[in-house]
C-alpha cells in the first residue's frame, strides 16, 4: 500500500526477522495488479522458509483480500495471526469476494472455497495485548484500533527492537467501536496508514446530523435512499444511527439491509461484543444495539417498489453486486439520492460519480446517466489527520513510515511529523525499501552483589566525577554475565595475583621515628580531606590501604626512611603519596 | 523474598508475596462457611424459624437466648450473617502494590481489602473474572440487603463465652474480625480499581517484576499467574482444571523452570469423580420429576450452571423430560446467561468454533428460545404468575443461609417427593441442611469439582518440575476424614513447603543476578579474551546508570581538557580518586624469562636468590629487590618513579589483568 489506498502488503525485517503484514488486494484492478507482487519478498526459495510469520490487521479485503493466493497459490505455511474477530469474519468476506470474481466475472485462476479453508487452517487467533511468542525472540502483541470489529495494531519485537504497525485505525469512538489506543511503548518505527492525512474532519455530530437530514428530506419527498456499504463495519454504525433515528421520529418508511450477510454480520457483532465499545457492552444485557427493530431483510424486487425507502447495499465503492444494481435503476431519478460513506478507490463507480461524472460508460457501451443526487459523507473510520498525529504522540516512536494513503497528502503528513516530533519520517512507494539503523543495547547479566556494592556507593552521583564500575564480562556458550573481578577470578578456578610497591622515601628529621609517623599523618589528613588515613597505634599510618611506616635510617640518625607500600590496585594514589612524601614535610610548629 | 499467608482455606486462598522491591497480593478469597453458624435469612416471614427456641447454657442461664437458637441439636446465631476474611494484621495492607486475581470465586474479599486498608495499588483480572465476579458480588449483596435484619448479635463472640459454647461456634476461629457484608457502593468502587488484563499479556510493574496471567482451565477467564523478573521464577497455581469443559484449557508449558511453584485450590472433593456426579444429578433429577416431585439445585450464578444446563440440553429430550420447566432464578440470573455468550475468546475450541458460525457458544441460549429455561430476578414478580410444579430450580446460596433458595427449602422441605440436590462443593452439604431439621425430603449429594486431584497434581509437577513447591498445610497430609489414604495428598520431591493462616514463610532462594544494558558505545569498546576454550572474559569499566529498576552500563567520561592556566588550581584537584580501581591480577611469573626481559631492557648486574617461596631478583646497582612468588610480586626500590614504572609494566606483561 505504498503511496496508494489497496492491496495493503508489507514486509519487515527485523534483527533477522522476517514479518509480513497484511496481505491485501486491490479493489481498482482486475488484472495482475490486483494482488500483491509476492517476489519482492524472495525470488527463490520457498515463502515459508523465508517469513517468520503473517500478520493480518483487520478483514477488510484490502487487508486480507490476497491471502488464500499467497498462502495456498503462491505457497506459505507458517503461522498467520489475527484476532478473533477477524478470524471469524475474514473467511466470509473472502468467500464473498471469490463468488463475484469467479460466478459473476467468471475468471479463472482465481482461489477456490477449499484454499479459503485451507488458509484459514493456518490462522493463530490472538487476543489483545497478549503476547504472542512467535518463537525464541519474536513477539507480537495487538492493540485495540477501533477501524472495524476485531481490527488491531500490532507491535513486532526481537530483543530491544521494535516495529509498531497500526493497519488502518481511528482515534475517535463512535456509536460502536471505542477508540484506538497504544502504551508509550517507543518503537524503533512506527509504520501508519495515512488515509486522512489532509483531513481535519468536522465534529462527529455534525456530519451525523447531517447525513439524518439528507436521508430525512429525502424520504419525506418520496425519494428512495442507497447506502451502499461493506457488509461490516460502517454499515453497522450507520444501521445503529438511523435505527435510533426513526425510533425518535417516530418514522414509517422502511429500511433495508441487502444481502443474507447481514443478519449474520450482526450476530457477529452481539457475540462479540466486548469488542466494541464501553457504551454498548454495558448496556447489552437490557438492550442488545445490533437487534434492529426497523430495519429488514432486503429483497430485490423491492426495489421496484414505489414510495420512499433507504437501502444499505453492498459493497461499498459501487464496482460490484447488489449496490451497483439498485444504483443503475435509481439513478435516473432525481428525487433520490445514493450517500457514499466511505473511501472509493480510483477506477470504482463510485469514485467516478464522486469526483462529479455524470455519464458513465457501463458494460456493454451503455451511458448511465446520473440524475439522482450524489452525497459524499466521511463515516469511514479511519484516523483524520490530527489522529494520526495523536497516535505518533502516544507511542513516540523513533521514525515514522507512512502507507495506505495518496502520496501527495502524505507528503504534507510527512512534513507535519517531522516538524512536530523531530523523527524521521518515510513514504516509501510499492516495491521500495527502507532501510533504518539501529543500536540495540547488549542486555547481560550483573551479579546481584557487585550490582548492590555499586549502588550502596552510588547513591547521590556526582556529575563531575562520575564512578565507575568495575567487573568481568563472562562470556561462555553465547551467555554473558557480568560480575566482580574477585567472583570471576574464582568461577574460572585462577588465583589472584598481588603486585605490591614499596618505596623508601628518605626526609631530614631527627625526631623519633614516632613522631615522624605523627607529623607524616597530619600532613597526610590535611590534605586528603576525602581520603581515610588513619593513625594505627603501631605507629603506621595508612591512606586507605596505602602503608605508610617510618624507620631510623641505619647510617644517619638526621634522616628517616618513610617506607611506602600499595597494591598495583592502589597504583595512582600510591604513585601520587610517594611524590607528595618526597616534597618533604612542612616544619611542625615547635 | 517472603511470603505472607492471609487465609488458611486451602481454595479461597489469600497471599502476600515480598519479590524484590514489590509487594504483590495473590487472590483475596472470602471464607464464606463462617455463614453456617448462622440463622438462614427467609424471603418470608418463616413460623418454624422464628419459634425456634434460644439456647440456654447447660446451668440453665439464658443470657444468649436472643442471638442463640437451637434447632434439632445445632445452635445457630440469631444474626445477620458475617464472613470470615483474611488477615489483616499480619502485613500492612497499604503497601500492597498490586492485587493479582485468579478467578472470580477468589476476589470476594476485594471490597474489604480495598477500601478499609488505605489500599492504593492496582488490580489485575480478566475480563470475565471481572464480569462474573461483579454479578456474584451483587447477588450476595442484593441476597442479605433485600431481608434487612434488625439484630447484630455480637455478645457470642465473647472470648469467654464463646469457650461455653457447644461446637462448632466454640471452635470457630477468628470470630472478632468476622465481619458482614459490604454495599454495593464499595463493591462497585473495588471493582473500579481493576485492571484489565488477558491470557499470556506481559505486566511490568515498577520495571523490576513482570505479571503474566495464564489459562487455567478452570473457569470462564480464570487465570494462574507467572511473577518473574529476568533471573528469577515464581508460579502460583490457583483454582486450574485439566477437565474439558467451557473455559480454554489450562497453560502448563508456560509454568516450567519455576523456582518456587505456589500451589492452591485443588479440588475440595478428591475422591468424586466429576463426570460421574453429573450423571447421578441428571438421574436422581429425572426420577424425582417423573414421580410428581420438584427439584431443588442450591447453586452460584455462574460456572458450573452452565455445564449442567448444557448436559439438561443433550438429556431432557431422551429422558421424556420435556414439558418439565426449568427455572434459574438469581438477581443476575440474566446478565451471567448473556454474558457467558460473549466470552467467545476465553471459551474452549469448540465453543469458539461455534461462535465462528456464528452461533452462541452455549446451548442454553436454544433452551430460552423453546422456553423450557426461565429465568427471574426472584420469586416475587412475574415467576409467581408463571410458577409450574413439578419442577426444577437452580438459585442461590449454595450455603442455604440467604437468597431465594431459603424459600423453596421451606417450601419443600416437608415433602419426602422432593430432592434437593447439592453440586456445590464450597459448603458442608449436611451442615448447610442442618437448619432446615428435620427434614423430609430428599438430600442428594452429587459436587461437581473439576479443579485438579492429587493424581494430575503429581503428572503436574513431574511436568513442571518446580525446584521448590508452596501448599497449604491441608495438602500435604491425607484429609481428616480419610487419614489411611496416602494417596490423597502432595507427594514432590523435595517436600512441599507448607503454609497455615497467619504464617510468613522465607521462600528458599537467592538471587545472583539481575539484568543490566550495556550500551552499543561501550560493547564496541570491549575486547573479551580467550581465557578457557569457550570462556571469554572482557574487563569492564563504566559508568552505572539506574533509573525505574532498569540499570544501564554507560562508556566512562572522556577525561575532561585540562582548564586553562588562569584559574589556580587547587591541591585536591590532584588527589587521584581513589574509586578509580586497576583490575585484579591473575597468572605467575617465570623468574628465568623475567630476568631474560630484564636484561633485554638493560637491566644489568642482576643477582637471583632463592627463598622458600620463590625467588628474589636483585638489581644491585638501582638497590632494587623483587620478590616473585607464586601468587605474588612485591617490588622494593627507593623513590624512583620512572624505574618503579618500568619494572611495574614488566612485571604487567606476564598477567591477566581482570
Amino acid at each position: 500500500a505504498g503511496q496508494d489506498v489497496g492491496r495493503s502488503c508489507i514486509l519487515v525485517s527485523i534483527a533477522g526477522k522476517n514479518v509480513m503484514l497484511d496481505c491485501g488486494m486491490h479493489m481498482g484492478f482486475n488484472d495482475d495488479r490486483r494482488f500483491p507482487d509476492f517476489s519482492y519478498i524472495t525470488r527463490n526459495g520457498r515463502l515459508t522458509d523465508f517469513l517468520d510469520c503473517v500478520i493480518i490487521s483487520h478483514f477488510h479485503l484490502d487487508h486480507c483480500g490476497a491471502l488464500p493466493y499467497f498462502s495456498e497459490m503462491v505457497g506459505y505455511d507458517g503461522p498467520i495471526y489475527m484476532t478473533h474477530p477477524t478470524q471469524a469474519i475474514c473467511p466470509i468476506l473472502l468467500e464473498d469476494y471469490r463468488k463475484i470474481a469467479v460466478d459473476k466475472k467468471g475468471e479463472a485462476n482465481f482461489f477456490t472455497s477449499q484454499m479459503i479453508k485451507d488458509c484459514m487452517k493456518k490462522v493463530v487467533a490472538v487476543r489483545l495485548h497478549q503476547t504472542v511468542q512467535v518463537d525464541d525472540e519474536l513477539e507480537i502483541k495487538a492493540y485495540y484500533a477501533g477501524h472495524v470489529l476485531g481490527a488491531a495494531m500490532f507491535q513486532i519485537k526481537v530483543g530491544s527492537e521494535s516495529v509498531v504497525y497500526t493497519g488502518d485505525y481511528n482515534m475517535t469512538p463512535d456509536r460502536h467501536l471505542g477508540a484506538a489506543w497504544i502504551d508509550k511503548c517507543r518503537p524503533n518505527l512506527l509504520i501508519t496508514e495515512s488515509t486522512y492525512a489532509t483531513t481535519i474532519r468536522d465534529s462527529k455530530r455534525c456530519r451525523e446530523r447531517d447525513f439524518l437530514k439528507k436521508v430525512h428530506e429525502t424520504v419525506e419527498r418520496g425519494g428512495k435512499v442507497l447506502i451502499p456499504v461493506f457488509a461490516l463495519g460502517r454499515a453497522q454504525e450507520l444501521c445503529i444511527l438511523l435505527e435510533t433515528f426513526w425510533e425518535r421520529m417516530n418514522l414509517k418508511a422502511p429500511i433495508y439491509f441487502s444481502t443474507g450477510l447481514t443478519e449474520k454480520a450482526n450476530h457477529y457483532y452481539k457475540l462479540f461484543i466486548t469488542w466494541t465499545n464501553q457504551k454498548i457492552r454495558k448496556t447489552f444485557v437490557q438492550r442488545n444495539m445490533f437487534e434492529f427493530k426497523h430495519i429488514k431483510a432486503f429483497d430485490r424486487a423491492f426495489a421496484d417498489n414505489p414510495g420512499p425507502m433507504v437501502v444499505f447495499a453492498t459493497p461499498g465503492m459501487l464496482h460490484a453486486g447488489q449496490s451497483l444494481q439498485i444504483f443503475r435503476k435509481w439513478a435516473g431519478n432525481e428525487k433520490n439520492m445514493v450517500i457514499m460513506p466511505g473511501y472509493c478507490v480510483q477506477g470504482t463507480v463510485g469514485h467516478k460519480i464522486l469526483s462529479g461524472q455524470r455519464k458513465l460508460e457501463m458494460e456493454g457501451r451503455q451511458v448511465l446517466e446520473v440524475k439522482m443526487q450524489v452525497e459524499y459523507m466521511s463515516f469511514s473510520a479511519h484516523a483524520d489527520a490530527k489522529g494520526i498525529m495523536q497516535l505518533v504522540g502516544q507511542a513516540e516512536p523513533e521514525s515514522v513510515l507512512l502507507v495506505h494513503g495518496e502520496a501527495k497528502k502524505m507528503e504534507f503528513l510527512k512534513q507535519k511529523i517531522e516538524q512536530e516530533f523531530r523523527v524521521n519520517c518515510y513514504m516509501p512507494a510499492n516495491g521500495e525499501t527502507v532501510t533504518l539503523p539501529t543500536s540495540p543495547s547488549i542486555p547481560v547479566g550483573i551479579s546481584l552483589g557487585l550490582l548492590k556494592r555499586e549502588m550502596a556507593q552510588g547513591l547521590l552521583p556526582d556529575i563531575r566525577k562520575p564512578r565507575l564500575l568495575h567487573g568481568t564480562l563472562i562470556v561462555k556458550d553465547s551467555s554473558f554475565r557480568l560480575v566482580s573481578s574477585e567472583q570471576a577470578l574464582k568461577e574460572l578456578g585462577l588465583a589472584e595475583h598481588q603486585l605490591r610497591f614499596t618505596c623508601r622515601v628518605q626526609l631530614h628529621d631527627s625526631r623519633k621515628e614516632q613522631e615522624t609517623a605523627a607529623r607524616v599523618y597530619s600532613h597526610l589528613k590535611s590534605i586528603l580531606k576525602d581520603h581515610c588515613v588513619q593513625h594505627l597505634p603501631d605507629g603506621s599510618v595508612t591512606v586507605e590501604s596505602i602503608l605508610v611506616q617510618a624507620a631510623a635510617h641505619s647510617e644517619d640518625p638526621g634522616t628517616k626512611v618513610l617506607l611506602v607500600s600499595w597494591t598495583y590496585q592502589d597504583e595512582e594514589l600510591g604513585s601520587y603519596l610517594t611524590a607528595l612524601l618526597k616534597k618533604g614535610l612542612p616544619q611542625a610548629p615547635s | 523474598m517472603k511470603l505472607y499467608c492471609l487465609s488458611g482455606h486451602p481454595t479461597l486462598p489469600c497471599n502476600v508475596l515480598k519479590f524484590k522491591s514489590t509487594t504483590v497480593m495473590l487472590d483475596c478469597g472470602l471464607d464464606m462457611t463462617s455463614t453456617l453458624n448462622f440463622l438462614p435469612l427467609p424471603l418470608v416471614q418463616s413460623p418454624r424459624l422464628s419459634n425456634l427456641p434460644g439456647w440456654s447454657l447447660k446451668d440453665g442461664n439464658a443470657f444468649l437466648d436472643k442471638e442463640l437458637k437451637e434447632c434439632s441439636g445445632h445452635v445457630f446465631v440469631d444474626s445477620v450473617p458475617e464472613f470470615c476474611l483474611p488477615e489483616t494484621e499480619l502485613i500492612d495492607l497499604s503497601t500492597v502494590d498490586v492485587i493479582l486475581i485468579s478467578n472470580y470465586h477468589c476476589m470476594m474479599a476485594l471490597p474489604y481489602i480495598t477500601e478499609h486498608t488505605g489500599f492504593t495499588g492496582m488490580v489485575y483480572a480478566t475480563e470475565p473474572t471481572v464480569q462474573i465476579g461483579r454479578l456474584l458480588m451483587e447477588e450476595l449483596v442484593n441476597f442479605i440487603e433485600r431481608v434487612p435484619k434488625a439484630q447484630s448479635a455480637s455478645l457470642w463472640k465473647n472470648k469467654d463465652i464463646q469457650r461455653l459454647l457447644p461446637s462448632p461456634l466454640k471452635d470457630a476461629v477468628e470470630v472478632s474480625t468476622w465481619r458482614r457484608c459490604y454495599t454495593m457502593q464499595e463493591v462497585n468502587s473495588a471493582l473500579s480499581k481493576i485492571q484489565l488484563v488477558g491470557y499470556s499479556q506481559k505486566i511490568e510493574l515498577f520495571g523490576a517484576v513482570q505479571v503474566t496471567p495464564l489459562s487455567s482451565g478452570y473457569a470462564l477467564g480464570s487465570s494462574n499467574w507467572i511473577i518473574q523478573s529476568h533471573y528469577e521464577k515464581v508460579s502460583y497455581v490457583s483454582g486450574s482444571s485439566l477437565l474439558t469443559t467451557h473455559p480454554q484449557p489450562m497453560d502448563q508449558a508456560s509454568l516450567k523452570n519455576s523456582d518456587v511453584l505456589i500451589l492452591t485450590g485443588l479440588t475440595q472433593i478428591p475422591t468424586a469423580n466429576p463426570d460421574g456426579m453429573v450423571g447421578e444429578f441428571c438421574s436422581n433429577l429425572a426420577l424425582t420429576v417423573r414421580n410428581g416431585g420438584n427439584v431443588l439445585v442450591p447453586c452460584y450464578p455462574s460456572g458450573v450452571i452452565y455445564d449442567l444446563l448444557e448436559c439438561l440440553y443433550q438429556y431432557i429430550d431422551s429422558a421424556g423430560l420435556s414439558n418439565i420447566p426449568f427455572y434459574f432464578i438469581s438477581p443476575v440470573a440474566n446478565s451471567s446467561l448473556e454474558f457467558s455468550q460473549i466470552f467467545a475468546e476465553w471459551l474452549c475450541h469448540n465453543k469458539q468454533t461455534k461462535v465462528y458460525l456464528p452461533e452462541p457458544p452455549f446451548p442454553h441460549a436454544e433452551l430460552i428460545q423453546t422456553n423450557k429455561l426461565k429465568h427471574y430476578p426472584s420469586i416475587h414478580g412475574d415467576f409467581s404468575n408463571d410458577f409450574r410444579q413439578p419442577c426444577v430450580v437452580f438459585t442461590g446460596h449454595p450455603s442455604l443461609r440467604f437468597g431465594d433458595v431459603v424459600h423453596f427449602m421451606e417450601l419443600w422441605g416437608k415433602s419426602s417427593l422432593n430432592t434437593v440436590i447439592f453440586t456445590e462443593p464450597d459448603f458442608s452439604y449436611l451442615e448447610a441442611l442442618a437448619p432446615y431439621q428435620p427434614l423430609a425430603m430428599k438430600c442428594i449429594y452429587c459436587p461437581i469439582d473439576t479443579r485438579l486431584n492429587f493424581i494430575q497434581v503429581s503428572k503436574l509437577l513431574k511436568e513442571v518440575q518446580p525446584l521448590h513447591v508452596v501448599c497449604p498445610e491441608q495438602y500435604t497430609q491425607p484429609p481428616p476424614a480419610q487419614s489411611h489414604r496416602m494417596d490423597l495428598m502432595i507427594d514432590c520431591q523435595p517436600p512441599a513447603m507448607s503454609y497455615r493462616r497467619a504464617e510468613v514463610l522465607a521462600l528458599p532462594f537467592k538471587r545472583r543476578y539481575e539484568k543490566i544494558e550495556i550500551m552499543p558505545e561501550l560493547a564496541d569498546s570491549l575486547v573479551p579474551m580467550e581465557i578457557k576454550p569457550g570462556i571469554s572474559l572482557a574487563t569492564v569499566s563504566a559508568v552505572l546508570h539506574t533509573k525505574d529498576n532498569k540499570h544501564v552500563l554507560q562508556p566512562p567520561p572522556r577525561p575532561a581538557p585540562p582548564t586553562s592556566g588562569k584559574k589556580r588550581k587547587r591541591a585536591s584537584d590532584d588527589i587521584p580518586d581513589c574509586q578509580v580501581l586497576k583490575p585484579l591480577l591473575s597468572g605467575s611469573i617465570p623468574v628465568e624469562q623475567f630476568v631474560q626481559t630484564l636484561e633485554k631492557h638493560g637491566f644489568s648486574d642482576i643477582k637471583v636468590e632463592d627463598t622458600a617461596k620463590g625467588h628474589i631478583v636483585l638489581l644491585q646497582e638501582a638497590e632494587t629487590l623483587i620478590q616473585i612468588e607464586e601468587d605474588s610480586t612485591h617490588i622494593i626500590c627507593d623513590n624512583d618513579e620512572m624505574l618503579r614504572v618500568r619494572l611495574r609494566d614488566l612485571v604487567l606483561k606476564f598477567l591477566q589483568k581482570f
